[in-house]
């Protein structure tokens, strides 16, 4: 009988190069994540860096130059009434909008991950991912039109007896405008509506990761579904939680476009942003409100750790 | 006395799917019971249906007279030990411990206190603030088994106790159940698909097979008289010789069994064959035999001289050790 050789024969240069990949993983490593790293070390850290940069600059009163010397004068100018106030309106439009995703998304992404089956899955899949497949622009144009004055919405309250539910709204402080499409609760409704399937996937997620046999031991050692929801689910699904929370809350602070067109055009960071980079050239002071939601993402992101968010990563 | 655990005629059908058909089961208190049977005969969802993660399609389940057929598993004073263990990963082992005391309403002194004393019970005092991703799989499966005892249950459910573990630290962990389950008389019922731990563990046990229940009884009597050609075949792979073969041997036409330790080789013999493969376990051999178109296993103690493969032997057995079996099956 002959034997076969020890060591086969090399076929070419993808097995010389799947040896040497063999011989020195980080070779292969380094292969997939140069590219990613590259464009994340250079052209986003660098960016960023960019900006910050920018930010410590001040721009000449008279010539409206950028003087590029090192001063905190731009970030003291964020601590003026007006853009105070713009600061705290957009902070809690994030808040709210982040909180109503999360009651909202929260029991369908339970249904969907815990259960829903088969097609039901794929169904829950579609529906989740579907808004998202179309214009940003065009959804929010759409909602202009479902909550204007003449729009579908206030036709449909007027027919069936239930203005007053809207006028309520309207008549709230803070809230009151003709219409719901310059009310601030347009904004945030709108706001919820574009950014509710970004909350949905994260939590869905978690979701999925928590063991059945984690919550049958809940049960089995006593617990109803309220103390085991608050208990065992919640817990285990806050780094879902957290996670959905970072997009709604982070792109509701960066958004310049839906309280533009939707809500009383008071000002948010995001526009304040635009409109300082373009129409005033105040490129300091539209660096220095980029950093500020920078920094509340890393002061949510802390208490959230401190809070033990993250104890069950 | 009401039994422990009490099965009349339960049935747990998944739409086609008989999982569990036509139970009848009496688990006496105080005694420690094994469900065995291969993967999906039911077992496991008899011990669901037990705790109350099953709901039975039909029939009544009784848990000490008491029928909880729609009582949920919150309610029912019975506890369970899960495969998985099942221990809450952001919790400390204390905490994890003293959860049913806390969703029971105990005061936070009291029900640490209880943890800490049933931590010592399992030995492993000192653990209580680690968590549980900082411990061994031994070390996990005592927690789990000290956050079920806590509750003071009637009765203890163990799903594959030491299926997750490796072969020393199940041996060790055998005797330590056994002891515990003594020590405080409660009624344990465990899952296994281990033939061997069955039968050293349990004091009464059940063979399921395909949603039913192939026999019942000590293991002493499941092991020396299997009832049918899957229970020897199950428990302890027993020879099943076919009813032709059995009346040759002095018995009914009918299916009978034979113990591989109950077969000496010797010159002289009802039956002859030819070696075809030699096993060593240790402490003996297990010799395979052709004869006659069955192939037949023979125990062979260690310090009694083998023979080898291709050899002619004879074989005899006492004759009352020829277990004849009930019906066809």
């Amino acid at each position: 009988m002959s034997r076969a050789p020890a060591i086969l024969p090399t076929r070419g240069a993808w097995d010389r190069l799947t040896g040497l990949f063999w011989r020195r993983p980080g070779v292969l490593l380094l292969l997939l994540i140069a590219l990613p790293l590259l464009w994340l070390g250079v052209v986003y850290l660098g960016s960023l860096a960019a900006l910050l940069l920018q930010s410590f600059y001040s721009i000449d009163e008279f010539s409206g130059m950028v003087k590029e010397e090192f001063t905190l004068s731009t970030y003291a100018e964020l601590f003026r009434a007006q853009n105070v106030d713009i600061i705290l309106r957009t902070l809690f439009m994030a808040a709210a909008v982040t909180l109503a995703s999360a009651v909202i998304a929260f029991p369908i992404a339970y249904y969907a991950a815990r259960h829903a089956q088969g097609a039901m899955k794929a169904v829950c899949y579609l529906g989740i991912m579907l808004p998202l497949w179309s214009s940003y622009l065009v959804k929010v144009y759409a909602w202009k039109l479902i909550l204007a004055k003449e729009g579908i919405l206030t036709w449909a309250a007027a027919g069936t007896g239930t203005s007053f539910v809207i006028d309520g709204i309207l008549s709230v402080p803070g809230l009151s405008s003709s219409s719901l499409s310059t009310s601030p609760f347009g904004t945030w409704l709108v706001f919820v509506y574009v950014w509710l399937p970004y909350m949905i996937l994260p939590m869905q997620a978690a979701l999925e990761r928590v063991p059945r046999s984690m919550i049958e031991a809940s049960a089995d050692l006593g617990a109803n579904r309220g103390q085991t929801f608050r208990t065992v689910i919640l817990p285990l699904a806050l780094p879902g939680i957290i996670a959905g929370s970072i997009f709604t809350f982070s792109l509701t602070l960066g958004d310049y476009i839906i309280p533009q067109i939707i809500g009383n055009s008071a000002n948010f960071i995001g526009m304040a942003v635009y409109k300082l980079q373009g129409t005033a050239g105040n490129i300091p002071l539209a660096a220095a409100f980029a950093v500020v939601p920078i920094i509340i993402m890393v002061i949510y992101l802390t208490i959230a750790r401190k809070m033990g968010a993250f104890d069950a990563l | 006395m009401a039994a422990a655990v009490e099965f009349r005629n339960v049935a747990r059908h998944f739409g086609l799917v008989k999982a569990v058909d036509g139970v009848d089961l009496v688990i006496e208190e105080g005694s420690f019971f094994a469900m065995l049977g291969p993967s999906g005969s039911g077992k496991t969802t008899c011990l669901r249906l037990i705790s109350g993660f099953e709901s039975p399609t039909g029939g009544e389940i009784r848990i000490f007279g008491e029928d909880v057929s729609r009582v949920p598993p919150h309610l029912r004073n019975v506890n369970t030990v899960f495969q998985d263990y099942a221990l809450f990963p952001h919790m400390s082992v204390r905490d994890n411990v003293a959860y049913g005391l806390m969703v029971k309403g105990e005061g936070k002194r009291q029900r640490l206190e209880k943890a800490e004393e049933m931590l010592e019970l399992v030995k492993l005092s000192g653990f209580g603030s680690r968590k549980p991703s900082q411990l061994s799989g031994g070390q996990r499966q005592r927690v789990a088994l000290a956050r079920a005892l806590v509750n003071r249950p009637r009765v203890l459910l163990l799903d594959e106790p030491l299926g997750a573990l490796d072969l020393k630290l199940r041996e060790a962990m055998q005797d330590e159940l056994k002891a515990l389950q003594m020590r405080l008389g409660l009624t344990f019922v465990f899952v296994t698909h281990d033939q061997h731990e069955a039968l050293s563990m349990a004091d009464s046990l059940a063979v399921f097979s395909e949603g039913r229940i192939a026999q019942i009884g000590t293991p002493a009597q499941v092991y020396d008289a299997p009832r049918s050609r899957f229970v020897a075949d199950f428990v302890g792979s027993a020879n099943v010789l076919p009813p032709d073969l059995t009346a040759r041997l002095g018995g009914p036409a009918r299916w009978s069994s034979l113990r591989p330790e109950q077969i000496r080789l010797s010159a002289d013999g009802p039956l002859g064959g030819r070696v075809t493969a030699l096993r060593y376990l240790g402490s003996g051999t297990r010799v395979a035999i052709q004869t006659e178109g069955t192939e037949l296993a023979a125990f062979v103690p260690a310090g009694v001289p083998l023979p080898a493969t291709g050899d002619q032997v004879r074989l005899s057995f006492a004759p009352e050790a020829l277990n004849i079996m009930e019906g066809e099956g």
